[in-house]
């Protein structure tokens, strides 16, 4: 069978059984389409969170930055891990115990003030939608690489499966097909590790790999990565980074930024009890961390491959690492994988110095002595994860698992983030503002329409990709950071935070952070327009675009407290609802007003 | 209902408790021993680097997982002790 043959038969396999979930899974009320009936079992509910989270960038990306960047890069590791504490602690059962179906809505509620469930609904609105279309292109990615189709039919294929399970199933559809697409990612993304894992380090279990030692030369692994990127001008891999407070401040803003994330939240609403709520936080981490603790195994182990495979001489004992970079190995040998993705353009070579072999090395060292022009082997991070099978020489069929991974982990993110889109429309816009005398049947036509509405946008957008599209985590983690999440943490831990200091302190930390972010990467995202280059010289203490929704998030807790504690107490009945939702006794299921 | 209002008070100030005890856990763990004060740690080695970058890459992550099942065990306790669970 050929290649193409096995990825559209484990592509077409893992869609079938989407779709088979929906049908299965029909939505027949409000409550059904929001919340999935509100009787999801916690661990079901962990491994959807887990889905839900994991996203194109996770699966796709992330390895490859780690792979790149080595230490600094654990930013990412600990930032989308380390979210989950707090929500587990902050959040999720609180809000599980208000039981309304949104997150705008808890805003609105508690701060008695439907200007703010407006906020709310902008923020949620703006925030998803700059996140699905890099899960959009993400798709496209693995479908132009693997079913040989171009970017745009993959992602009108990819727009109708969605379509089928999130319009017709609401939470309920996408709650079940998210459980079957985290099997799928969890298992395309260990198995090629697992095999890499035991070619390099003999130890099957890639975490433990990580810190094991490198069988062809008998050192640790990491110490055999510090030499060999060392000896082509790069900083070691686990080298300590010297801004530690753009570090610190990089984390606490996808930590708290990942707290904030509606379509994450919203999760936590489909649980029975409060209990489910806390026990479902603990499962979805540990199925998360499996992938997360996975990734920085493959991140090490794919950059060793890579250079190994440039330079053949530096995989085994090394007694001269300068002779070992001597001996590249010519373009005309390279080897397979190195030509198929030339043809994506996500690989490209250059021979800089005619040689007709391939100088692969840190650009901004002088390697003239070796008679080296500059680096000559452009690879994209994106893919890293997607040729590891290739590169380690593993079968055909796990090539196509992770065709199959990959597009399970954009698509359940982008149902996930659709979700809560058409929610915030239909629930917080039409009958939280609109029209509150909507039926129940009219509420859910409305929701269906605003979620095939908000597919219809994120295809196109898919497609047509504005020039920001690679700045979305700085936008999407900056609002989640600074303007939900301590809305929503202040409404539960202070009685005393009132509407107008709610509204100030998001408005403060969103304003503060988007021009922030406006001033460096361009007004609205729009080339040249930026008023500082975005470089660490021009950065205020160094700290930059993407680290400064922790700063943003600051910003919104000191304003509101000092507006709300120069204006009036918020009245007896939304103190007696923050009481009310402190405690786990007598929380039903998620209900409409 | 006084009582009441005493005891739910108490469940809270516990719950806080608890809740401060385990960021600060959280808090060592990826700020502290990961990034600050990773050079300290620099002395003790673990598989071809130092503790620190184990901290960065694997350990913060399984601390966070011990976290949440900790503070859900606790207060799944708390809220029977207190009389204040489903």
């Amino acid at each position: 069978m050929s290649q193409f043959a096995i990825n559209v038969l484990f592509v077409g396999g893992s869609f079938a059984i989407y779709i088979g979930i929906a049908i299965w899974a029909k939505a027949g009320s409000t409550k059904d389409f929001y919340v999935a009936g509100g009787g999801v079992h916690p661990i079901t509910n962990g491994m959807a969170i887990g889905a839900d989270w994991m996203s194109a960038a996770s699966f796709i990306s992330m390895a490859g930055i780690i792979a790149s960047a080595g230490y600094g890069a654990s930013t990412f590791l600990m930032g989308w891990t380390g979210g989950y504490v707090l929500l587990a602690l902050l959040l999720a059962p609180y809000l599980r115990k208000f039981g309304k179906f949104t997150v705008p809505e808890f805003i609105g509620d508690r701060f008695y003030s439907k200007s703010a469930r407006m906020v709310a609904v902008v923020c949620l609105i703006v925030a998803s939608l700059t996140y699905v279309i890099g899960q959009m292109a993400g798709a496209g990615v693995a479908f132009s690489r693997f079913l040989e189709v171009d970017a745009t039919t993959g992602l009108i294929i990819a727009a109708i499966v969605v379509f089928f399970y999130s319009v017709l199933g609401g939470m309920k559809g996408i709650t079940y097909t998210q459980v079957a697409q985290y099997i799928v990612l969890i298992i395309a993304y260990t198995i090629p590790a697992v095999f890499i894992s035991l070619q390099l380090t003999d130890n099957p279990i890639p975490p433990l790999g990580l810190f094991s030692d490198h069988s062809a030369s008998g050192e640790p692994l990491l110490s055999k990565l510090n030499e060999v990127v060392t000896a082509l001008g790069f900083n070691e891999y686990t080298a300590m980074v010297d801004n530690k407070l753009n570090m610190v401040l990089f984390t606490l803003s996808l930590m708290i930024g990942t707290a904030g994330l509606p379509h994450v939240i919203m999760r936590f609403f489909t649980v029975p009890k409060v209990s489910d709520a806390r026990w479902s936080a603990g499962w979805a981490l540990v199925f998360i961390g499996l992938l997360y603790l996975t990734a920085p195994a493959v991140a090490s182990m794919a950059r060793l491959n890579l250079v190994t495979t440039i330079y053949p001489d530096m995989a085994g004992q090394v007694e001269n690492y300068e002779d070992a970079a001597a001996n590249p190995i010519a373009y005309a040998d390279r080897p397979d994988w190195i030509r198929t993705w030339e043809e994506t353009g996500l690989i490209s070579f250059e021979d800089k110095n005619n040689d007709g072999n391939i100088q692969l090395y840190n650009d901004t060292a002088d390697f003239s002595n070796r008679g080296w022009q500059g680096n000559e082997l452009e690879v994209s991070n994106d893919i890293l994860v997607l040729a590891n099978p290739e590169i380690a020489n593993l079968p055909g069929w796990v090539v196509g698992l992770i065709a199959a991974g990959g597009l399970a982990a954009a698509l359940s993110t982008a149902a996930g983030l659709l979700l809560a889109i058409s929610s915030a429309i239909s629930h917080d816009l039409i009958k939280g503002a609109i029209n509150p005398k909507i039926t129940e049947k009219g509420e859910l036509r409305a929701a269906r329409i605003s979620m095939s509405v908000a597919i219809v946008v994120a295809t196109y957008l898919g497609v047509n990709p504005p020039g920001f599209a690679a700045q979305v985590v700085a936008l999407a983690f900056g609002i989640a950071a600074a303007s939900l999440f301590p809305a929503l943490m202040m409404g539960i831990f202070s009685k005393r935070i009132n509407n107008k200091g709610a509204i100030s302190g998001m408005l403060t930390g969103l304003i503060f952070t988007l021009v922030y972010i406006f001033v460096y990467k361009g007004w609205f995202f729009i080339p040249d327009t930026n008023n500082l280059p975005d470089t660490e010289a021009n950065w205020v203490l160094g700290i930059s675009p993407l680290s400064i929704g922790a700063v943003g998030a600051i910003l919104n807790f000191v304003v509101a407290y000092v507006v709300s504690s120069v204006s009036e107490e918020p009245p007896q009945e939304i103190q007696d609802l923050v009481e009310s939702v402190r405690y786990p006794k007598g929380a039903g299921i998620a209900i409409d007003h | 209902m006084a009582d009441d209002k005493s005891n739910a008070a108490a469940y809270w100030k516990a719950n806080l408790r608890l809740i401060t005890g385990c960021l600060i856990v959280w808090a060592l763990a990826s700020y502290g021993c990961a990034i600050l004060l990773r050079p300290l740690l620099a002395g003790i080695s673990v598989g071809g680097t130092d503790l620190g970058f184990w901290f960065a890459q694997q350990g913060s992550i399984l601390i966070f997982i011990g976290l949440i099942f900790f503070y859900a065990w606790k207060m799944n306790r708390l809220d029977k002790q207190f009389g204040l669970g489903e």
